[in-house]
């Protein structure tokens, strides 16, 4: 009796640690594993489609020649960051060699006029569509909070929002180009026009998910809430902020998310059309460009707009994670 | 005997698609300080309307509600409620639930206001009458039901109401929290001498807690049938009052009230047809207890 007791204590730990590694390792396949053999069978089909398709500026990329390009496209970037350097190495020496013959010289330093890489494009997309993005929240939820508290004023707004919320961002580009033409005419513009008729354009955009959430996160608030507020007697401001707002915000969120999405997407196109320098016009240029590197560059690019919006979304996600009180709703 | 509360020939109306709908008709009660008032009835009979109105969340038709001498027509934190279902604001603790009250009723702009360090005394002193100083920095969806209606108590409390409204207070829960709490209810009420109004459905717990039970006829214009004033001596004891004859005598009574006098006739989940169309006065809900 004693015998089979002892080999069975010392072997069950054992046969624990074995079970527990083999069911770590299958869980760490079925979340490592299955999501690469997934991207491994497009790129396999991905790459036997390419090869067939003939256009006029050579085969269709396929992946290889897609990550080739985005090689060319990092060598590039640090190409034209080294003339930077070097055209104001220059710069600053001519002004000193004046300086010393003429000591009543005032140097003038002119900025670097070298065309954006795709680095600098992705970073003025990232602050185009921020900055759009910003604008349309300052501005939707507090038109939201609004909406959502006067059933009247929903009742006026909300023909319009439905109106407007469909409508194209091509179909606003020219309105706003023209109407900041002819507003924004500052000497010396501190930012230059195709940026605010992108900006804008996004923000006319993604505003309307997110009045649309915010009015309905404020106007779902169970009425008990708004009884205990009643009951307390709190001030109108009070009760927005800590009944109305803190209640909203999970559908805030909400709104906010599918914003920036919808924001992402607009950008593309209308820096395409603005001629604003980013993701957009880059994939434009390329197009016009036409190459035969040109369609690997266009793919490298779109692959690159699709991560950049997936971070986008998982970053949302995460300050929603930081500041919403609902977790239920913050998991997808 | 002077009314702390009159509510005085109450008439209640609510518009509807086809009419309108009497849910009240000429309620007409005076409380005194510090008494225990329950109100009993069948679903749909008005009796939230009839705290509503108190509490000020609703406007009497005709008629109306006399605190102290002075007629109140809006809420206001001297008619503190305990909800049915609580109504704690999700994203704030026990704690800063009843910090929302305190600052409001004690903040600086009150009559009597109270320093930061008297505020915080307070806020865990409710929550300690409540037995809940263990818990009271959880959020309201981190603790049980009974908790919450704890803590929803401690919240009304903090508010020193003139009276205290309670909704079903106990009515979500289940049997074994329901008689603690309805325990702790009567400390705190001895303790305090606060002068409530609560709904019920549970006979039970009417006879234990209060001093006059209001029995309601059915609705529509629904009204006072009976009160029974509860002359059973306090404190008391629910395990001795069990075989008490003259608790069940008084038990008896309100069953006979709710059974052979007021029966509802409509079989049990067929909501009636004019309870359909009005606002939610009672949730659908048929009364726990048989006899």
């Amino acid at each position: 009796m004693e015998t089979t007791d002892s080999i069975a204590s010392s072997s069950a730990p054992e046969f624990d640690q074995w079970a527990k590694m083999k069911a770590s390792l299958v869980s760490l396949m079925g979340i490592v594993g299955i999501p690469v053999l997934g991207v491994g069978l497009f790129l396999v089909l991905w790459s036997a489609g390419a090869d067939r398709i003939d256009t006029s500026l050579g085969k269709f990329p396929g992946p290889a020649a897609v990550w080739e390009q985005f090689g060319a496209l990092a060598e590039e970037h640090r190409t034209e960051r080294d003339k930077e350097g070097a055209f104001y190495e220059r710069q600053e020496k001519r002004n000193a060699d004046r300086v010393a013959k003429d000591p009543d010289y005032v140097p003038k330093i002119r900025a670097y006029t070298g065309k954006e890489t795709f680095l600098d494009q992705i970073g003025t997309s990232l602050l185009t569509v921020m900055s759009g993005f910003f604008l349309a929240a300052v501005l939707a939820i507090p038109l939201g909070i609004a909406i959502g508290l006067s059933p009247a004023l929903n009742t006026a707004v909300n023909p319009i929002v439905q109106l407007f919320k469909p409508v194209s961002p091509l179909a606003w580009l020219p309105l706003v180009t023209m109407v900041v033409s002819a507003l924004y005419t500052t000497p010396e513009p501190a930012v230059p026009k195709a940026f605010i008729n992108s900006m804008v354009t996004v923000t006319l955009c993604c505003l309307w998910p997110m009045v649309i959430n915010t009015a309905f996160g404020v106007s779902t608030i169970p009425s008990d809430l708004v009884n205990v507020s009643k009951v307390l007697r709190l001030p109108a401001l009070a009760h927005v902020r800590k009944i109305v707002l803190p209640a909203a915000i999970p559908m805030i969120f909400t709104g906010m998310r599918l914003s920036l999405g919808i924001a992402w997407m607009v950008l593309i196109a209308a820096e395409m059309l603005a001629q604003n320098p980013g993701l957009g016009k880059f994939v434009w240029d390329e197009f016009q460009n036409g190459s035969s590197n040109s369609l690997s560059r266009i793919m490298a690019a779109v692959l690159v707009i699709g991560f950049i919006g997936f971070l986008l979304d998982r970053g949302m996600l995460q300050i929603q994670r930081y500041l919403s009180w609902d977790k239920s709703t913050a998991t997808r | 005997m002077t009314a702390k509360l009159n509510i005085s020939k109450i008439d209640m109306e609510f518009p509807t698609p086809k009419g309108s709908f009497c849910a009240l008709k000429e309620f007409d009660l005076k409380i005194r300080e510090g008494e225990f008032v329950s109100l009993i009835g069948h679903s749909g009979c008005g009796k939230s309307t009839v705290l509503n109105v108190v509490a000020g969340l609703y406007q009497a038709t005709t008629g109306g509600v006399i605190l102290n001498g002075k007629e109140v027509d809006e809420p206001g934190p001297e008619r503190a409620v305990v909800f049915q279902n609580h109504s704690l604001l999700p994203w704030l603790s026990a704690y800063e639930n009843v910090a929302l009250a305190v600052d409001q009723v004690f903040g600086k702009r009150s009559p009597n206001p109270k320093s930061k360090a008297e505020k915080k005394e307070w806020i865990e002193h409710n929550l300690h009458l409540v037995h809940m100083d263990h818990a009271m920095h959880k959020r309201p969806d981190e603790i049980s039901g009974g908790m919450k209606q704890r803590v929803g108590i401690a919240r009304a409390l903090a508010m020193q109401p003139e009276i205290l409204l309670m909704d079903e207070p106990f009515g979500a829960l289940d049997a074994l929290t329901r008689s603690h709490m309805q325990d702790s209810l009567m400390e705190i009420q001895a303790e305090l001498n606060n002068t409530v109004i609560m709904i019920t459905h549970d006979v039970d717990e009417a006879v234990l807690l209060s001093d006059r039970i209001v029995m309601m006829t059915n609705g529509p214009a629904a009204t006072i049938g009976e009160i029974l004033p509860v002359d059973i001596d306090r404190p008391r004891d629910r395990i001795a009052l069990a075989s008490d004859s003259h608790y069940n005598e008084l038990r008896s009574a309100v069953l006979k009230f709710l059974y052979e006098k007021q029966r509802k006739v409509e079989d049990i989940g067929t909501a009636r047809p004019s309870e359909s169309d009005t606002p939610a006065i009672e949730p659908a809900k048929e009364p726990r207890e048989v006899a």
